[in-house]
């Protein structure tokens, strides 16, 4: 919301020498955030130009640049003996004969830009067409400022080049721009920021002039026939519980409004139309109430407001032809012909026209919902529908058509007719029964009981004693038409150390009363990631939306669960729908950047959720918000939300061990990634089964380390990628990769450790090379040999594997070194060998292996 | 054993073989004995063990000067053959020769070795400069660390760590915190439905449904510190990503106000952005809380100098001398009744902010997509704590 200064200071004082930075501070410090100051800070010559011609240059750096000529009147020309003023201009949204702005050498713009003739693409250039931002007028940069569009045709035909553009747009006052929390609705207009700037400077006695304070006629049965009958209303609230008509006959269509307020408009952002259109909109900024201009002669008779019919439909004023819903309110013409989305937009056929004479004003009190779902519905957020989104003050109704009625009769000479329409089905407010001791008990800070009233007072509220005894702490409080918000105690106090001020609350740590600290799992995660991150791997973190071609990629059989995905409704890129099932799904695309950029090596690992619906998504039951919801809604809602298990995804590609004066590098291959899943295992200390997996993607099947708990509890899976699934999603070959359950880690890791007592009498060591099958497992080999050993066993290394001319085909060698100590006597080399030769036996048992 | 005769020393003529008792008498042997070719044996000796210039020339010394064949180890076996009268005047020669030789002998060895030791010292020399890493350091992403860092923080003052789910229920993240279907604040926020759309399912567009869900499941008192991943519909640029980082912070408590709010903000820049840092607050609204604050901290920059309109504004806080924080507020009665919390036995406060602006801040990232796109230098500059 903007407001200048010369207006703010008609309805309260402004500070001796405030500018327009004082004035956006003090908003600033009752909790209206500064958004922006236009103007003020500008210096001519600023004037109205016309383009007389033009020439396109195209330009070496691909620009197309226009060297104009433009006739900038007496002005301009002296500075440039007599002839026209030529310019160079980056902007292509004008014609020749368009009159533009224009700033001249010496002119300063804002941002303190000094204008000066110059040389730019081989042409001097004196000065600029001036776009938007560039004078502060706006935010706008698409082109420059074309005066026809900016302020309608017929006010730019009035027009003569070198007229004065600063005074013409009201860019010699500053202008402020606040930004306006949903609450406060009232600050959408000049009467309301005005009432926070005086309560910002005090809120002195008789330093508030409220333009909505005056004499309104009574309303009489002569007016304009208007029903309310909204037959569904929302939520129990009517749609429209006031409509204020009046008229006014014999307005001069030729008459524009007045040039003091088509720059006030100006400055407000809004562009003039017609001195109707304008006086409606100039009342709405000034007292926050939208009205509407209906042209008399448009209308049959009487105005009934309605629902809207299924399958019924309005062409708006932007041209657009909208179906309706029953849930739109409408004001229609007789209770049939739709005029109007109530509170959002007019239609196009009773629009206010270059020859209406007899203007009905319309000024109505809508149900915020009702405008919300419709300004939502049909995506038309207007001034209107904004302000009666956040409510609009129900008492300020008639005063707002009262002014809308003098300017006109003012401005276009008409008559208002004697009749007032004003249908009122608003009711009072109930007083709020305030204990004033509450705010001091919210806030913070002891205010006493009659800066609490006072500040209530100052407010609008009405503040009457309790009458429940002279110490009683109670009073009961009317909160002031235009604030709907104020409805409990937080509201009041909020209230109260917004205007004594936020900055007076002191500061006071609190002091829980000793907490767990981080639970076992958040700890047991921590160490996840410092291991990997130990162990020489790069947190990343990805987005988590993938593709549906993902799951082929990455080679999922039909019947997978990473299949099953939760799609995004309105996705940011229809590419990438799905939420993703496992880390590796996302992190493959941070790999392929990596790489991309020249990271020929790179070993990366995430730890996130991944989302696993198992299914089709349930439907989470959207209980009452008035308690808390019943232990079986509750359990309903938390099942409908999908397993989100936390996941560790890893992936590794080129050198892991890097080339060096100490000789070549090492690949990353698959046992690199066992070997990040050993690390972890032996972080959490918990072991891990490592079996050979065969087919599961998106691994290698030859390739694939199945990682279990000691119990079969799946953890996940490590090793090398299947090139296939490598070449579809463009990796570099060999490219390894692991993905864990972390919480089935976490959960594994809970148990305390329990220490194993050791042996300090010597160690006895026995070598055995085992012939097997190459298709036996050296874990299940190792798993047999351990299963015989004996309890003296503490330790089994497989130092060697060989495979070649030396064993039978097919067939492939596993020396193990097998450590032997006793806890209680030093092991005779008898003792070893039948432990030795007992576990030889159980290999050969189990995986057919020969002692070579 | 060697049986050896007394001798006269001086009595050369009777000179007697030294070694064994068959041995014939030799001239030679005796004027081993003679004390000038002692001397001049032992000269020889010294001479010889200086000008050993290693451990080698020495051990060659040692066998020409101290070995059985040497001319001392001679005169040595030459004493047995005299006189009972001159063996001790010339075993005593002898013995003091041979000890000035195997000091000698002792000492340079030592010198030698002392000089061998050096020497291989520096021909064992390196360049040390050399690249020394094989196996790259890893590194945690920055986020997870000043997430860390906050937590760690208000962890050690007695606060716990609530998280939730990332696809969370439209309920516990729009409607039970005050913000309805039909709300201003809910059309502000870009979210992300998921398909079907009643499915009543979103992905979370802030933390705040963990406090929901805290507020719902344990008793006051309740004192969270909530990081996690949040998402809105933003396009990538230089301050949105759709996918970033919350943390946020909720005590209910019987008796706290907005003073214990403001006391905990104030904590949490301090932890983040130094001790000198302070606050300032003003109004703000947001449906979840009631009052509502909003905060910013003096800039760390500039120390809360304003620059306005300077030649050179100060980039961290644009020239205000103050950084925006986020907003925060005593918990809504209406949020409170809605987890069953009786507004009138306890109170609350919640806030929270950004940890992508957070780090930006901190650390002087300067876009956000170093901090999302996962080049692996970004992560690698900050190792393992921030
Ligand atoms: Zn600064």
């Amino acid at each position: 919301m903007r407001m200048p200064l010369s207006w703010l200071a008609e309805y309260t004082d402004l500070a001796p020498g405030a500018r327009g930075a004082d004035v956006a501070a003090s908003l600033v410090s009752v909790g209206l955030e500064e958004e922006d100051l236009h103007g003020g800070d500008l210096k001519g010559p600023l004037v109205v130009g016309r383009v007389l011609d033009f020439v396109v240059e195209p330009q070496k750096n691909g620009k197309k640049i226009r060297w104009c000529t433009v006739d900038v009147g007496q002005n301009g020309q002296m500075l440039t003996e007599g002839k026209h003023q030529e310019i160079v201009c980056g902007a292509h949204n004008f014609e020749v004969g368009d009159l533009v702005v224009v700033v001249l050498p010496g002119a300063v713009l804002p941002g303190n830009f000094e204008i000066a003739a110059r040389k730019t693409y081989g042409h001097v250039s004196n000065g600029m067409i001036c776009a938007e931002d560039e004078i502060g007028l706006g935010h706008d940069h698409e082109g420059i400022i074309v005066l026809s569009r900016l302020l309608g045709e017929e006010k730019a035909a009035a027009l003569s080049p070198g007229d004065d553009a600063i005074a013409l747009l009201g860019l010699g006052e500053e202008t402020v721009e606040t930004n306006v929390t949903p609450d406060r609705g009232y600050c959408f207009s000049v009467r309301g920021l005005a009432r926070e700037y005086w309560h910002a400077q005090g809120s002195p006695r008789g330093g508030y002039r409220d333009p909505a304070a005056i004499a309104v006629p009574a309303p009489n049965g002569d007016g304009y026939t208007v029903e309310l009958k909204d037959e569904t209303p929302l939520e129990g609230n009517e749609g429209c519980d006031r409509y204020v008509a009046r008229i006014v006959r014999g307005i001069d269509p030729s008459r524009p409004s007045p040039s003091w307020m088509q720059k006030r408009l100006t400055q407000m952002g809004m562009r003039p139309i017609s001195l109707a259109v304008d006086v409606t909109n100039y009342v709405m900024l000034a007292v926050g109430q939208p009205l509407h201009a209906f042209d008399v002669d448009r209308l049959s008779g009487s105005i009934v407001v309605r629902r809207a019919r299924a399958g019924e439909t309005l062409t708006t004023l932007d041209d657009v032809e909208r179906t309706l819903s029953p849930e739109d309110l409408l004001i229609t013409d007789g209770g049939e012909h739709p005029l109007a989305i109530a509170g959002v937009m007019g239609g196009a056929s009773s629009e206010v026209a270059a020859t209406t004479t007899d203007v009905l004003v319309e000024a109505a009190h809508f149900d915020p919902t009702t405008v919300a779902r419709s300004a939502r519905r049909h995506r038309l957020a207007t001034e209107a529908s904004k302000r009666f989104e956040r409510g609009v003050d129900p008492k300020v109704t008639a005063a707002a058509a009262q002014l809308a009625v003098d300017l006109l009769v003012e401005h276009g000479g008409g008559t208002p007719d004697p009749g007032v329409t004003d249908v009122d089905h608003t009711t009072d407010r109930a007083a709020y029964r305030l204990d004033v001791t509450e705010p001091s008990r919210i806030v913070g800070v002891d205010y006493p009981r009659e800066r609490v009233l006072g500040i209530l007072r100052d407010l609008g509220c009405e503040v009457v004693e309790s009458g429940e005894g002279a110490d009683d702490v109670h009073v009961l409080v009317t909160p002031p038409s235009w604030r709907p918000d104020l409805v409990d105690a937080p509201d009041y106090a909020e209230e109260i150390a917004r205007i004594d001020g936020y900055n007076n609350i002191p500061s006071v740590t609190p002091t829980p009363s000793g907490g767990r600290g981080l639970t076992h799992s958040q700890k047991a995660r921590r160490v996840v990631a410092d291991a990997l991150a130990g162990a020489g791997l790069t947190e990343v973190l990805s987005y988590p939306f993938v593709s549906e071609e993902l799951a082929d990629q990455l080679m999922l059989p039909a019947d997978d669960d990473r299949r099953n995905a939760v799609r995004l409704a309105n996705p940011l890129s229809e590419e990438r729908p799905l939420l993703r099932t496992s880390i590796l799904a996302s992190l493959v695309d941070t790999l392929r950047r990596n790489v991309a950029r020249g990271h020929k090596d790179v070993a990366i690992y995430e730890l996130g959720l991944v989302f696993r619906p198992g299914g089709p998504l349930g439907t989470a039951p959207i209980p009452s918000v008035a308690s808390r919801p019943d232990a079986e809604t509750l359990e309903r809602l938390y099942a409908a939300v999908p397993a989100q298990p936390r996941r560790v995804g890893i992936l590794a590609t080129g050198l892991i061990e890097q080339a060096g004066w100490w000789g070549p590098g090492r690949p990353a291959d698959w046992s690199d990634m066992v070997a990040a899943v050993q690390a972890v295992s032996a972080a959490l200390a918990v072991p891990v089964v490592v079996a050979n997996d065969a087919a599961h993607a998106p691994w290698h099947p030859g390739r694939c380390a199945r990682i279990t708990l000691a119990d079969g509890t799946l953890v996940g899976h490590a090793g090398e990628l299947h090139p296939k699934v490598l070449a579809a999603l463009d990796l570099p070959a060999r490219t390894v990769a692991a993905e864990l359950d972390v919480d089935v880690l976490v959960r594994a890791s809970e148990e305390p450790v329990q220490a194993r007592s050791f042996s300090t009498f010597p160690p006895a060591m026995t070598d055995v090379a085992l012939l097997v099958r190459s298709d036996v497992a050296a874990a299940d080999v190792e798993a047999a040999l351990r299963s015989a050993a004996g309890d003296a066993l503490e330790s089994i290394v497989l130092f060697d594997v060989y495979e070649g001319e030396r064993v039978e085909a097919g067939h492939r060698s596993l020396a193990y070194r097998l450590t032997f100590r006793a806890a209680d006597r030093t092991l005779t080399t008898e003792e070893v060998n039948g432990f030795r030769d007992a576990a030889v036996a159980a290999a050969a048992a189990r995986t057919g292996a020969v002692q070579r | 054993m060697r049986r050896t005769t007394d001798h006269a020393p001086n009595e050369s003529s009777e000179r007697t073989p030294m070694s064994g008792p068959n041995t014939n008498y030799d001239p030679v042997e005796v004027s081993a004995l003679d004390p000038a070719n002692i001397d001049a044996a032992v000269e020889e000796a010294l001479a010889a063990i200086a000008a050993a210039g290693s451990l080698d020339e020495l051990k060659a010394v040692r066998t020409a000067h101290q070995g059985d064949r040497s001319p001392l180890a001679l005169a040595n076996r030459e004493i047995g053959a005299l006189p009972p009268s001159a063996k001790a005047e010339a075993g005593k020669r002898v013995g003091q020769a041979r000890g000035r030789v195997a000091q000698a002998l002792a000492t340079r060895q030592v010198e030698l070795e002392a000089e061998r030791d050096e020497r291989i010292l520096v021909e064992e020399r390196v360049d040390v400069t050399v690249p020394a890493v094989r196996r790259p350091h890893g590194a945690r992403h920055p986020i997870e660390l000043v997430a860390q860092r906050l937590v760690d923080a208000f962890v050690g003052s007695g606060w716990e760590v609530a998280e939730g789910p990332e696809l969370e229920s439209e309920w516990l993240n729009f409607d039970a915190l005050n913000l309805g279907p039909d709300h201003p604040a809910r059309q502000m926020q870009d979210t992300f439905f998921l398909d079907p759309v009643d499915s009543g399912l979103v992905l979370r567009t802030q933390t705040s449904p963990v406090q929901i869900r805290t507020m719902l499941e344990k008793e006051p008192p309740i004192y969270i510190v909530a990081p996690g991943k949040v998402f809105r519909t933003d396009d990538l640029d230089a301050t949105h990503t759709p996918v970033f980082h919350q943390i946020e912070c909720l005590a209910i408590d019987k008796g706290l106000t907005m003073a214990h709010l403001r006391g905990a903000l104030d904590a949490f820049v301090r932890i983040m952005f130094g001790p000198e840092t302070r606050t300032r607050v003003r109004a703000n609204y947001f449906p979840f809380t009631e009052p509502s604050m909003e905060t910013d901290f003096l800039c760390f920059t500039c120390h809360g100098e304003e620059t306005w309109g300077s030649a050179e504004p100060c980039r961290t806080c644009g020239g205000s001398g103050w950084i925006e924080l986020g907003g925060s507020g005593m918990v809504n009665r209406k949020v409170l009744r809605t987890c069953g919390i009786d507004p009138d036995v306890y109170s609350g406060f919640a806030f929270g902010l950004g940890i992508e602006r957070a780090l930006q801040l901190r650390h002087g990232v300067q876009g956000m997509h170093e901090i999302v796109e996962g080049d692996v230098r970004f992560s690698q500059q900050f190792g393992m704590e921030v």
